[in-house]
């Protein structure tokens, strides 16, 4: 029997007993921790993906990740994994149960009289089954791509928060390197944070990047630019001596904008600026 | 074609340009600043811009070409409430403001260019 | 694999039909989810191709795509005009450049607006044909953008 006939079989057999594999299917972890206690929800998102599969199996290319039945597969899949994930899975056990549909499956395929081989159908639905664990794995990974995207902008956003030092006197204290994404979270946080004081100074600390270079000046540089379009004063402190010699020898030209030592250099600065006088004592 | 208002306020101008300018119209606003700074008393002009949510590179120049004549004109320029996004996208273009001072608001504005009361005039509202 | 609805093709004529060109756009891109900052960043590229259409191109039109990557949604616009086309595409691209009137940001802003997602196609007597495209930062909504100030 060829590979093709075998996955016709195996297909007709799926299709034929499809309501008995959705069964036994929804009584699969798979499936019991999304849909809980609601066993027809379970029952029909289980007929689903027999249907899917059978579409898969009938198309002989069960392999093929391109096909266009794979895509179908890979929707109905989509949505049990995004649901399973939702309800606290990981990536392995997603894949472990996925691997669990295989079970009630053999007792089907294995059921031949006299059988000393393992039979060709029983072959073309262990793959089918490979096939569908790598459906899983790409749509999981997708996923996974978009929820560590998020999560990481997330993190950024909080490891930049605009802190309000005096009435008009913004800062925005920065930590760790400073990339291109990183430095568009600041600007629109910095930016908004000036709309939001009505602030007429914004010190940007550097105190925490560990270097900079013609990027980081160059980022540090546009967010200065933004500042003073809106109209607010840009200071940058926290400058250690090694990185006035490095803005030096690179040539960097800074000449536009303020700079101070320390962040209470450029709070003093912008106490002044903004008409405020420090009394002695006190 | 309506024109963007002009309105006094003591010896200062105050533009405030709503929503999304055509070319024409900003021609226009140039030309009708001029003409208003070149009647006299004028030493300042503020150019509010926090109803714009787009600033592209041709508003952009107008801006600066209107702060050019009233300098030429012995009248300061202001720009007045860019927006966050639009500062930022101006920047990234490389678009630099040469020779207006900015503010964060009309408020700010007016404070910098430390104006007079009461409005006396409204100009160039012609059809 | 790429999504796309049916793509909505603007013509540009004159001045005046980049109004109409930059709202469509910012609809696309308020569609897919983009931040406000680069709803303004996309809008503004758009614009600055658009009229170069018009001013250099002899008017041409644009065609606004919403596509898709996965769980990404972008939005990809395409800029042609038949115009006398562009002798150096690299020098255009250089800051300053200048073709008669104009800063000459245009067509450099537009690429680094864009973060690069960005193609030319330009001969002398062959047209201009600019393709550019933004993807929503995901996780982010236009809502979302803004952080509170903290005390």
């Amino acid at each position: 029997m060829s590979t093709v006939e075998a996955a016709a079989g195996a297909a007709q057999t799926l299709s034929a007993r499809r309501e008995e594999i959705a069964r036994d299917w929804a009584g699969l972890p798979l499936f019991t921790t999304v849909y809980g206690g609601q066993q027809d929800e379970a029952f029909a998102a289980a007929i689903r993906l027999v249907e899917a599969m059978v579409e898969l199996a009938g198309s002989g290319r069960a392999d093929d990740v391109q096909a266009p039945s794979f895509a179908i597969v890979r929707d109905v899949l989509s949505r049990i994994t995004s649901d399973r994930l939702r309800s606290g899975g990981d990536l392995q056990q997603v894949m472990d149960e996925i691997g669990q549909l295989w079970v009630p499956l053999t007792e089907m395929f294995d059921s031949h009289p006299g059988a000393a081989t393992v039979p060709a159908e029983l072959l073309a639905v262990t793959e089918l089954i490979g096939s569908l664990r790598v459906a899983a794995v790409v749509v999981l990974l997708s996923e996974s791509d978009e929820v560590v995207a998020r999560q990481r902008q997330e993190l950024m956003e909080i490891s930049t928060p605009v802190i309000r030092l005096w009435e008009g006197i913004v800062a925005v204290p920065l930590i760790g390197t400073l990339d291109s994404i990183r430095s568009q979270v600041v600007m629109e946080s910095l930016l908004n944070g000036i709309v939001d004081e009505q602030a007429a100074v914004a010190i940007l600390d550097i105190t925490g990047v560990p270097m900079v270079d013609t990027l980081v000046a160059q980022h540090l540089m546009k967010t200065a630019m933004a500042v003073q379009l809106m109209g607010a004063e840009c200071i940058i402190s926290g400058i250690r001596p090694q990185i006035a010699q490095t803005i030096v020898h690179l040539g960097i030209d800074l000449r536009e904008i303020t700079t101070r030592a320390t962040l209470s250099d450029a709070l003093k600065y912008g106490l002044a600026r903004t008409g405020v006088t420090l009394g002695a004592g006190g | 074609m309506d024109r963007i208002p002009i309105l006094r306020l003591g010896s200062v101008l105050i533009v405030s340009v709503q929503g999304d300018l055509a070319d024409a119209l900003a021609v226009a606003l140039r030309h009708d600043v001029g003409a208003a700074v070149s009647s006299g008393g004028i030493t300042g002009v503020i150019l509010d811009v926090s109803g714009v949510a787009i600033v592209d590179s041709y508003l952009g120049r107008v801006l600066t070409e209107i702060a050019a004549d009233c300098s030429l004109l012995g009248a300061s320029t202001v720009v007045a409430g860019i927006k966050p996004a639009v500062a930022i996208t101006l920047v990234e273009m490389g678009f630099r403001l040469d020779g207006a001072r900015t503010a964060r608001s009309l408020e700010a504005a007016v404070a910098m260019l430390g104006a007079d009361v009461a409005p006396t005039a409204i100009l160039g509202s012609g059809p | 694999m790429s999504l796309s609805t049916a793509p909505a093709a603007l013509p540009v004529r004159s001045d005046v039909d980049l109004i109409a060109v930059r709202e469509a756009a910012r609809t696309a891109a308020a569609d897919a989810g983009f931040s406000l900052v680069n709803q303004t960043k996309l809008v503004t590229a758009v614009s600055e191709l658009a009229r170069n259409a018009v001013v250099h191109g002899g008017g041409g039109e644009v065609r606004i795509d919403s596509v898709q990557q996965g769980s990404l949604r972008g939005v990809r616009l395409v800029v042609t005009d038949q115009g006398p086309g562009i002798e150096d595409i690299a020098q255009a691209l250089t800051d300053g450049h200048t073709t008669g009137h104009g800063l000459g940001l245009g067509l450099g802003g537009a690429k680094r607006l864009v973060n690069n997602d960005f193609t030319i196609e330009s001969a002398p007597g062959q047209g201009t044909t600019v393709t550019i495209a933004m993807w929503a930062t995901p996780g982010l909504t236009p809502i979302q953008a803004r952080l509170p100030v903290r005390s």
